[in-house]
C-alpha cells in the first residue's frame, strides 16, 4: 500500500511537488520557446507576429504562470543545492520560505512591468 | 547503465543547475527589464544580433539546460511511469541533443 | 466515559478496515488501543509490540495516514474528532492486519553493507575515537536508528522505485562510512551509489519528518551523495 496525501502534507513534499512539476512544465514549454525565437530566422517581421500573438490576456496570464515556475525552479533548485552540498544544519524551512518569498517577488515584478 | 555513470549523472545535474542558477537570475532580470512597455522584434534583435556577450552567455545557458532537464526527465519517467532501462537511457540523449540543437538554432537565429 | 471510534485494517494487501469502539483512558498511547482491541473485543487480531518503551522498533504503523512507533504516541497527540485509523505501514507487504514483512526492509540494509567490517584484529590496541571529533559527531547523529521502518514507509521514492534501498539502510551505510574504525569503505560506497542508492534521494524530507528518533536520514544520504562521488572521481565507486 502506498502513502496518501496525510503521509504527504509537510513543507518538504510540497517543495518537490512544485520543483517537479516546474521542471516538467518548463521543459515542455522550451521546445516552443526554441522554435519562436527561431522564427527570427525568416526575417523581423516573422518574429513579430509571433510576438503580438503573444499580447492576448490569456497568452500573457501563461508568461506570468512560466515566469513563476521558472523563479519556483531556480530558488527551490538552490535550496536544494544548499541542502546537499553544504555541511547538514536546521535550516530547510527557513530555506524554503526565503525560496518562496524570492518566487513571489520574481512574480510581482514581473507582473508589474507586463501590464 | 552502470552505477557510476548514474552518479555522474546525479554530478552533472547538480553542476549544471549551478550554471543555470546564474543563467536564470540574468535571464529574469533582463526579462523583467524587456518587458517594459512591450516586446518588439526590433528592440530583442537590436540587443542580440551580433552580440558576441549574448552569444556567449546564452550559448552556455542553451548547453547547461541540455544537460540538466533531460536527467531530470530520466528520474521523472521512471518514478512515475515506471520506464526504465535502455530505452529510457536512449530517449534521454535524444530529448538532450534535440534541446541542444533546437536551442543553437535559436541562437543563431537571434544573433547572426 | 468518553469512546473512541477505531478503524482498522484486517486482511491482507486486500482487506478493509473494521470499526472498534475503545473505552479512552488517561495517557493511553496508540498501542494501548491496539492491545485492548486484540485482549478484550477480538483476540484474532494480529499486531507486532515488544519493549512497548520506544527501543525495539518493532510496533511502527500507519496511524491517521502517518508512519508512528505507537507504544510512545499518545492518542492524543493523533486523534481526530474522537476517531483513530490503524493501519500497517506503507511500502511493505501486508501479511495480516497490522503485521507487515520487514524482509525487504533488512534486506536493503544487508545490501547497502549495513555491517560493521573491524579493520583491526584482537592482537590491536583499542581504537581510540575522541567523542567530539567531526566524523564521531556524524555518527552520533544516526546511531541511535532502531530500524521500525518508520521513514521507509513515509518515502515516496521507495513507492516509485522498488529498487530504492531506502533512508534507513542509507543512514546505516552512513554511520559506518564514518566509524574511523570500519574497514569496508570502498564497498559500502559502491553498494549505495547510484539510481538504487543515495542519488536515487530527491530530499522530500518524509523521513526526516517521521522519524521518531529524530534522525535525519535526508542528511545522512546528502553525506552519501558527495562521499559516492568522491570515490567515483578516485576510480573507486
Ligand atoms: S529525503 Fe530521500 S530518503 Fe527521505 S523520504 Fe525523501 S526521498 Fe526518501
Ligand atoms: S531512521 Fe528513524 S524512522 Fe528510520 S528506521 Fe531508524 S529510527 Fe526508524
Ligand atoms: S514496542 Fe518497541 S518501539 Fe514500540
Amino acid at each position: 500500500m502506498r502513502n496518501d496525501w496525510r503521509a504527504r502534507s509537510h513543507a518538504g513534499w510540497w517543495a518537490f511537488l512544485v520543483h517537479r512539476v516546474s521542471g516538467i512544465l518548463l521543459t515542455l514549454f522550451l521546445p516552443l520557446h526554441f522554435l519562436a525565437l527561431g522564427l527570427a530566422l525568416e526575417g523581423e517581421a516573422a518574429l513579430d507576429a509571433a510576438l503580438r500573438w503573444t499580447e492576448q490576456p490569456l497568452v500573457k496570464a501563461a508568461e506570468v504562470v512560466l515566469v513563476v515556475l521558472l523563479a519556483a525552479h531556480a530558488a527551490g533548485g538552490i535550496r536544494l543545492l544548499m541542502l546537499e552540498f553544504l555541511p547538514w544544519r536546521e535550516w530547510h524551512k527557513t530555506l524554503l520560505a526565503v525560496a518562496g518569498g524570492v518566487t513571489l517577488a520574481v512574480g510581482v515584478g514581473f507582473l508589474l512591468n507586463l501590464v | 547503465m552502470n552505477t557510476r555513470t548514474q552518479v555522474y549523472l546525479w554530478a552533472a545535474q547538480r553542476m549544471s543547475a549551478v550554471v543555470l542558477a546564474v543563467c536564470v537570475l540574468v535571464h529574469l532580470g533582463t526579462l523583467i527589464y524587456a518587458v517594459q512597455g512591450g516586446l518588439s522584434a526590433t528592440e530583442i534583435l537590436g540587443r542580440s544580433r551580433g552580440s558576441a556577450a549574448w552569444a556567449a552567455f546564452y550559448g552556455v545557458f542553451v548547453l547547461a539546460v541540455a544537460v540538466h532537464a533531460p536527467i531530470g526527465l530520466r528520474s521523472v519517467l521512471a518514478e512515475w511511469l515506471g520506464w526504465r532501462g535502455t530505452g529510457l537511457d536512449a530517449l534521454v540523449i535524444v530529448v538532450a541533443l534535440a534541446i541542444a540543437a533546437l536551442g543553437m538554432r535559436a541562437l543563431w537565429a537571434v544573433i547572426a | 466515559m468518553s469512546v473512541l471510534q477505531v478503524d482498522v485494517w484486517r486482511g491482507g494487501e486486500s482487506g478493509s478496515f473494521q470499526r472498534f469502539e475503545v473505552p479512552r483512558l488517561e495517557s493511553q498511547t496508540v498501542l494501548d488501543v491496539v492491545t485492548h482491541i486484540q485482549r478484550v473485543l477480538d483476540p484474532t487480531l494480529s499486531y507486532r509490540f515488544a519493549c512497548r518503551v520506544g527501543m525495539c522498533g518493532s510496533c511502527a504503523m500507519t496511524v491517521n495516514g502517518r508512519a508512528r512507533w505507537t507504544c510512545r504516541t499518545h492518542v492524543a497527540e493523533v486523534v481526530a474528532g474522537g476517531a483513530l485509523e490503524i493501519a500497517p505501514l506503507r511500502n511493505l507487504p501486508v501479511i495480516k492486519d497490522l503485521v507487515t514483512d520487514m524482509r525487504e526492509f533488512f534486506d536493503k540494509w544487508a545490501a547497502a553493507r549495513g555491517q560493521f567490517r573491524p579493520s583491526a584484529s584482537r592482537k590491536d590496541d583499542f581504537a581510540r575515537v575522541e567523542p567530539d571529533s567531526p566524523r564521531r559527531q556524524l555518527v552520533d547523529a544516526g546511531i541511535e536508528c532502531i530500524g521500525c521502518g518508520v521513514c521507509y514507509a513515509a518515502c515516496d521514492v521507495v513507492s516509485w522505485n522498488p529498487e530504492y534501498l531506502g533512508p534507513a539502510a542509507l543512514n546505516r551505510a552512513w554511520t559506518l562510512v564514518n566509524d574511523v574504525r570500519d574497514g569496508a569503505r570502498d564497498e559500502r560506497l559502491a553498494a549505495v551509489a547510484g539510481d538504487a542508492g543515495c542519488h536515487a534521494c530527491h530530499t522530500h524530507m518524509s523521513c526526516t519528518e517521521r522519524c521518531p528518533k529524530k534522525i535525519s536520514p535526508t542528511a545522512a544520504i546528502a553525506g552519501l551523495k558527495r562521499a559516492t562521488l568522491g570515490a567515483a572521481l578516485k576510480g573507486k565507486a
